[in-house]
């Protein structure tokens, strides 16, 4: 596969269609600078500022590009509350449609055959394959990304973070419970 | 199309596996079909429904055996080719043998950085009104066309409830094949699990899919 | 279980290419392993739905990429192991290494021959009147065992019509994962195109199934 991406890339790049800088610079932003550190920002102020969750409930778009973040795969952006009785999970069982622009590019397990074949049939199976096991009589909400929305997870805020800044709870917000395939850090789990 | 991307409920694939540090990419050629993908759309002058139907159209052994950037690169490879952008000779060569096609747009460095920004919004504006309302009881229509379309199998026939009208959008079936945007009325419809997977299935599951006004019917 | 197997309505496979004078099997393994899997029927090692099941249960990149008697082989490989006929290391080495755990009736060729002429009738007698009559309409149910059924994806939650009452039959569902036969009644029952596919497509077309009495409702 080296090679021929490699013949491709020199073609496009020899025939004048694209740049070599605008790779690098495409490479550069999704492998350093996009990425779940978005979206734990978003989780955080939710968690810390009321006004910002109901806003962010009612028009996700608006309320994430408020703090810079949306463009690509992130023009249509949906949050999805998880509370006691409602447990929320997405997917896109036609492909791999992800909210890049708060999450970065999905791992490779969101993209396979096994989570999006079950995901929508068996979810507590596959939150067992994350160690996961919810209430027997929480609802379990899958959201089957089929158009251009993206959703965003909002987890439950963790006991124990009473007056934590918005700075610290950002580090317990970790990307799987983002997508709804875990929970966030408990104040314990940090260094 | 049925091809072997429609894996709602499907069996026989196996656990999830999380690798634990993933790192974005697992090799540097992956980096560059990523990368080159989202970088010759504009030269390209092809939309994402057009991408997304260049990926699935393939035989299901290749879709499920191949991984998920060789897909990419596969899709890259045939509509470069069919856009008369690179021959077979050349990519066999590995480098340019022809003078290059004129293209509308190209993406420059300097650019990268906005046109991420402003993604790809497919909100249209619209006279027409939606036809459904939150709360209203939708049929997924029985459709099984060999062209791009984004209703799952797993859902088709079966009954659900408007929980959003999302609002009127570029309609990808007929995106994908130079039909233009042709935009539709979307909405978000959710489903109880026991309607999808059968009486006796987790009664606490609830589906919900993005679905355009063509692809539903009032229930009567 | 809703695996690679259940292909039917799906797109993308390209076109069926019919190979002219086709010779039964195109190299000699492949009639080994119609005979061996043959075999296996005829020494009682295992029953044909519980092998169906294990077959349909291999992934599907991996099903869909082996060719038909490469199915047959690999699923045979599998169910020696599972059935205790042999051990990884004896399929490794190819050849025995230890007792078998089973004793196997030893297949004559005279046994062959019986086999063929009589196959294994799968009608037993029945416990309960058939609950539908022919020209009953009836639905297919909307089920998803991730263990075998005979109830294709595409017919699911479809109604059609009761054609034939074929008769009282070993149930492959409970067959195949060892929970006895089960027998049920089997009916032969026919769908319009036009509900399996979409209202626009070939009004021409009726597709016909054999479904067991557990996979219907009245319509």
């Amino acid at each position: 596969m080296q090679l021929r991406t490699r013949a491709l890339e020199t073609i496009l790049i020899e025939k004048g269609y694209v740049e070599q800088a605008a790779i690098d610079q495409l490479i550069e932003t999704y492998e350093k600078k996009i990425g779940p550190r978005n979206g734990a920002q978003v989780v955080a102020k939710a968690w810390v500022d009321p006004k910002f969750r109901q806003w962010l409930f009612e028009d996700g778009t608006a309320a994430i590009g408020s703090l810079g973040f949306g463009g690509r795969s992130g023009n249509h952006l949906v949050a999805l509350e998880n509370t006691a009785s409602v447990h929320n999970m997405v997917v896109c069982t036609l492909c791999s449609c992800y909210p890049w622009a708060v999450l970065g590019l999905p791992p490779l397990w969101y993209k396979s055959a096994p989570y999006r074949s079950r995901a929508v049939a068996d979810p507590r199976g596959v939150l067992r394959d994350f160690g996961m096991e919810l209430p027997k009589d929480t609802e379990i909400r899958i959201w089957d990304s089929t158009a251009e929305l993206r959703y965003l997870v909002v987890p439950m805020r963790p006991a124990g973070t009473e007056g934590w800044s918005e700075g610290k709870l950002v580090e317990l917000v970790t990307r799987d419970s983002m997508i709804g395939t875990g929970r966030p850090k408990h104040p314990g789990e940090l260094p | 199309m049925n091809g072997g991307q429609d894996l709602g409920g499907t069996h026989g694939h196996g656990p999830v596996k999380p690798e634990p540090n993933e790192p974005v990419f697992h090799d540097e050629w992956e980096k560059r079909a990523c990368a080159l993908t989202l970088a010759m759309s504009a030269p390209g002058g092809w939309n994402l429904d057009m991408v997304r139907f260049a990926r699935e159209n393939r035989p299901p052994r290749e879709y499920l055996s191949m991984t998920y950037y060789q897909i990419w690169f596969a899709a890259l490879e045939r509509m470069t080719k069919e856009r008369g952008l690179v021959s077979d000779d050349e990519i066999e060569a590995g480098h340019s043998l022809y003078p290059p096609k004129p293209v509308r747009r190209v993406l420059s460095p300097g650019d990268v950085a906005k046109t991420l920004h402003r993604g790809g919004p497919t909100e249209r504006d619209t006279n027409t009104k939606p036809v459904f309302a939150v709360g209203d009881k939708v049929r997924a229509k029985n459709i099984n066309p060999l062209t791009h379309t984004r209703l799952p199998r797993y859902v088709r026939g079966h009954v659900g409830t408007i929980e959003r009208v999302v609002g009127c959008h570029v309609f990808p079936d007929s995106n994908a094949h130079g039909g233009g945007e042709n935009p539709q009325w979307l909405y978000t419809v959710r489903f109880d699990g026991r309607e999808l997977w059968g009486a006796d299935s987790d009664a606490t599951i609830k589906v919900s899919v993005d679905a355009w006004e063509p692809y539903l019917s009032p229930t009567t | 279980m809703n695996g690679a197997a259940d292909m039917g309505g799906m797109h993308g496979f390209g076109p069926v290419v019919p190979e002219s004078n086709e010779p039964v099997f195109h190299a000699r393994w492949e009639g080994v392993s119609f005979a061996l899997n043959m075999v296996t029927g005829v020494a009682k090692l295992w029953n044909l739905d519980a092998f169906r099941f294990k077959r349909e249960s291999i992934p599907p990149p991996q099903y869909l990429n082996l060719s038909y008697y490469g199915l047959w082989t690999t699923t045979l490989e599998q169910m020696m192991l599972e059935y205790g006929v042999a051990t990884p290391e004896e399929l490794a080495a190819g050849h025995a290494i230890q007792p078998t755990k089973r004793a196997p009736h030893a297949v004559t060729a005279a046994d062959v021959a019986n086999m063929v002429r009589c196959g294994s009738p799968y009608d037993r007698p029945a416990s309960a009147p058939a609950l539908f009559k022919v020209g009953d309409r009836v639905r297919a149910k909307n089920m998803h065992p991730t263990t075998h059924t005979r109830l294709p994806r595409y017919a699911r939650g479809h109604t059609g019509e009761v054609v034939r009452i074929v008769g009282c039959h070993v149930f492959p569902d409970s067959n195949a994962s060892n929970a006895g036969e089960d027998p049920h009644w089997l009916y032969t029952v026919r769908f319009d195109g036009r509900d399996l596919w979409g209202e626009d497509s070939d009004p021409t077309v009726r597709v016909c199934i054999e479904a067991w009495e557990p996979y219907l409702e009245l319509a």
